[in-house]
């Protein structure tokens, strides 16, 4: 069953040019696509942006995966570069301008509670360096090992470890600054 | 402590659902993608080598893909098998009996795709997914006309009979084939996500006109060291197609060739200019002003190393053979000249700039060679983001006396991401002054942005050279590598004052783009072309003489001048160069004598050259020479010729006679 191919063989078979190996692929995979890329921007429309901009990539980007990679790996490498790409111009164009920081002013009236949260949670990742915001979102977002988040973002798995103990110190700074410690 | 990270941790899967319809949207365009990507990939391939494999079967799917509703989707994927796919959109009871198109939704092409491969792959080993899954989705196809047979709106009959003609033809394989790429095409009309795949742009000018030397005695240009507009021209007469004359700049087409100027001496400017005079091919009574500068050879030994960064668009239309994969094996051939203490670094720009590679010693060649082949195309292109990053990686290489130069290779496709033209040139004529030169390679044809490209090479101080075969790359990497890359001089200016007693008209011929104002000649800030190591440039005036017969304009009857002076002189040859890195120029003059001598080989070759140039554009000043002429003139002044090019020019002109007729 096309349903139970191993995510390797339908990516090689999309890059030698399987039409259905490629939507069977993305469609696969485009909601861990969607959901990295929001981790990695905070913002709805611009993961949705990002996510199409990467979609539309694809077909050409399949012609460096290498066998011997993991796609889900190669997958968030792919998503991690373009966050940072689409970053690194926007900051160009426009000092700043982050999406995290924009929230507020997207902001929908929704369950007051889970707004409260999502309010948390962005004024923590807004005030999180973007480097240390990535190290998040791949090992608690994503749920990967220090190892596999080092591997998608071409550091060391200490970098990433120390990252981290950084992001728990931030944290409790921030807690502290609040009065909740 | 945990409490915040744990909190963190929820906060972060609580992700929002992916909205569905930017879903469905992304996915639609990225399945467009994916077809132009494989059509690229085969498209240039001549069509009867083309695998017919793929083409019928991604025809055919495609042809599945983009229609909306079930029912003509299964039955238009019978029509195609049985090779009358197309006649169902032609003829006019077909249209009548098929539903009215609808738009198509992913969401639904989706489920039919997952149904057929549901179909497809019921009897599919994991492990051959790539080559048997086309086999597969070819054999679902034939038990869907059957579901459908009981749907009501499709009429099979009608369109199937009105095509009784082109039924009886299309049973064989060449012919399903024929009509999978018509799907192919028809499919592919009406997406405009990347740029169209013949945007071509080029730079020129009006052919330079005849000038009354008593009304207007100097000429001011630039020189011009490039030779891209030959080689373009050379693709396309290749291709069986004469070029564009907009292409044609035929200063670029005679400097294209290699003369034997005398070298400089030791000690003095670092090039010569040498001056002749001839008699006109194509005009008994006006003679050629040939106007030869060659650039010194400095010892190569000793030169200073370089610092190159290899600025390379990676998007998604250099994926051609005669693009990439033809500059990694130019870069590949350059490799070998470049020598310990060279440094090499390659940035890539495609959708975004990436350094590939840190600046890497040349003699580390594997290295190189590794990332030069990991390159792969995809993306659209933002040539500014990657100019910016190749500026910053060329600054940082630094070094005492180390000669920095950006080679930027692209075919041209610059049209994301730079929302100013004017500003990047700005930005790489800003660049100048920091000492880095930018040559432009550029490669394949399609959307060549020849206007561009010339812009950028002229802002950045250097060359551009089009490379369309190997043996071009090895003409422009190897052979002249180091004219290419090391400048012996920059801002050369050439202006000319005739002498009104001795000459009555004259016109340049080419160097259309090069033209300067009479006042910039001197003006140290006008910026101009440069001269690389052992370069040549030729520059050549058609010159009338005072009083005979072939002047274009008659004399004023009132206020015609009288001429006094030296009529030995035909007139003044002013140059003026900047030693790299300078701020002023100096100036080199010397008088030109009138007395016509015999053209040697190469003045006579150059000669055949420009002829060739004006016949592809302009040839209104020919007369009634023509191609026979200039292939006789041609053939005659081959000279010795060790490469081959002149043979090929001739070769070329041969094949421009045969297409202009």
């Amino acid at each position: 069953m096309r349903m139970q191919t191993p995510d390797e063989a339908l990516a090689i078979a999309a890059a030698t040019g399987d039409r259905d190996a490629f939507a069977a692929l993305l469609s696969r995979h485009y909601d861990r696509i969607h959901g990295l890329c929001f981790r990695l921007t905070g913002s709805r429309t611009e993961a949705e942006d990002l996510a199409q901009d990467i979609c539309l990539a694809l077909p050409a980007k399949l012609g460096s995966f290498r066998q011997e990679a993991r796609f889900t790996t190669w997958l968030y490498r792919v998503t991690v570069n373009a966050a940072h790409d689409r970053r690194r111009r926007v900051a160009t164009q426009r000092k700043a301008a982050d999406g995290w920081g924009d929230w507020e002013l997207n902001r929908r009236a929704g369950i007051a509670e889970e707004a409260e949260a999502q309010d948390w949670l962005n004024a923590t990742m807004a005030r999180l360096a973007p480097e240390l915001r990535d190290t998040v979102a791949l090992t608690l977002g994503e749920e990967l090992s220090q190892k596999d988040a080092a591997e998608i973002l071409g550091l060391s798995e200490g970098t990433v470890a120390w990252r981290m103990s950084e992001v728990k110190k931030r944290l409790r700074e921030m807690a502290r600054a609040e009065g909740m410690l | 402590m945990n409490d915040e990270l744990d909190k963190l941790r929820a906060g972060l899967k609580a992700n929002p659902a992916p909205d569905p319809a930017a879903k469905a949207e992304a996915l639609r365009l990225a399945m467009e993608n994916f077809d132009r990507v494989q059509e690229t990939a085969t498209k240039t391939r001549p069509s009867q080598d083309r695998p017919e494999r793929a083409g019928r079967l991604t025809g055919v799917r495609d042809m599945l893909m983009n229609l909306t509703t079930r029912g003509t989707l299964a039955a238009t994927g019978s029509l195609a098998a049985l090779g009358i796919g197309v006649m169902i959109w032609q003829g006019p009871e077909g249209q009548r009996s098929l539903p009215p198109p609808q738009a198509p939704t992913a969401q639904e092409a989706a489920t039919e795709s997952e149904t057929r491969l549901r179909q497809a792959d019921s009897k599919e080993e994991l492990n051959d997914a790539a080559t048997t899954a086309e086999a597969d989705s070819m054999a679902a196809m034939a038990p869907e006309p059957m579901i459908v047979a009981e749907e009501p709106s499709i009429a099979l009959a009608a369109p199937a009979a009105s095509s009784d003609a082109s039924a009886k033809q299309a049973k064989g394989g060449v012919q399903l084939s024929g009509y999978a790429e018509i799907g192919i095409a028809a499919s592919d009309a009406p997406i405009a996500r990347l740029p169209d795949l013949d945007t071509e742009a080029y730079s020129n000018e009006d052919a330079n006109p005849v000038k009354i030397v008593a009304e207007d005695p100097v000429s001011t240009f630039s020189i011009d060291t490039d030779t891209a507009s030959y080689s373009v021209i050379r693709s396309s007469l290749t291709n069986g197609q004469l070029p564009p004359k907009e292409a044609v700049r035929i200063e670029e087409m005679v400097n294209y060739f290699p003369y034997d100027y005398a070298a400089p001496d030791a000690g003095e400017a670092p090039f010569r200019a040498s001056v002749s005079l001839f008699q006109t091919p194509w005009n008994e009574n006006t003679q050629l002003l040939r106007i030869g500068i060659q650039g010194e050879l400095p010892a190569t030994d000793d030169r200073p190393p370089l610092n190159l960064v290899f600025l390379i668009d990676t998007s998604g239309s250099m994926d051609d053979p005669k693009k990439l994969p033809l500059l990694k094996q130019s870069f590949g051939l350059m490799l070998g000249q470049l020598r310990p203490g060279d440094r090499v670094a390659i940035v890539t720009y495609a959708g975004s700039a990436g350094l590939v590679l840190e600046p890497t010693e040349a003699s580390d060649r594997a290295a190189i060679l590794s990332a030069l082949d990991r390159l792969g195309a995809g993306g659209s292109t933002a040539g500014a983001d990657g100019l910016q990053l190749a500026y910053r990686t060329a600054e940082g290489m630094g070094g005492d006396g180390h000669v920095s130069r950006i080679l930027l290779a692209t075919d041209g496709d610059f049209n994301v991401g730079i929302h100013d033209p004017e500003a990047l040139k700005d930005f790489i004529a800003e660049k100048r002054d920091t000492g880095i030169y930018l040559s432009v390679l550029s490669f394949g044809r399609g959307n060549l942005d020849d206007a561009t490209m010339q812009a950028l090479a002229q802002n950045g101080n250097g060359t551009a050279a089009y490379i369309d075969t190997l043996s071009e790359a090895q003409k422009v990497l190897v052979d002249q590598l180091s004219g290419a890359l090391f400048p012996i001089a920059d801002d050369v200016k050439i202006q000319i004052e005739f002498n009104p007693a001795a000459v009555a008209e004259y016109r340049l011929i080419g160097y259309e783009t090069r033209a300067l104002a009479r006042e910039d000649f001197n003006n140290d800030k006008v910026d101009a072309g440069e001269i690389g190591a052992g370069h040549q440039v030729t520059a050549l005036y058609e010159v009338t003489p005072v009083g005979p017969p072939a002047r274009l304009s008659d004399p004023l009857r009132y206020a015609e001048p009288t001429l006094a002076g030296n009529v030995a002189e035909l007139g003044f040859l002013k140059l003026r160069y900047k030693k790299p890195g300078e701020d002023t120029s100096t100036l080199i003059e010397t008088p030109i004598p009138a007395a016509p001598g015999e053209a040697d080989t190469d003045a006579r070759f150059a000669a055949a050259i420009a002829g060739m140039g004006q016949l592809l554009s302009e040839p209104k000043y020919l007369g009634h020479w023509g191609w026979d002429e200039a292939i006789r003139l041609a053939t005659d002044a081959r000279g010795k010729d060790p490469f081959g090019y002149r043979a090929e020019a001739v070769q070329l002109m041969r094949l421009s006679q045969s297409l202009s007729r």
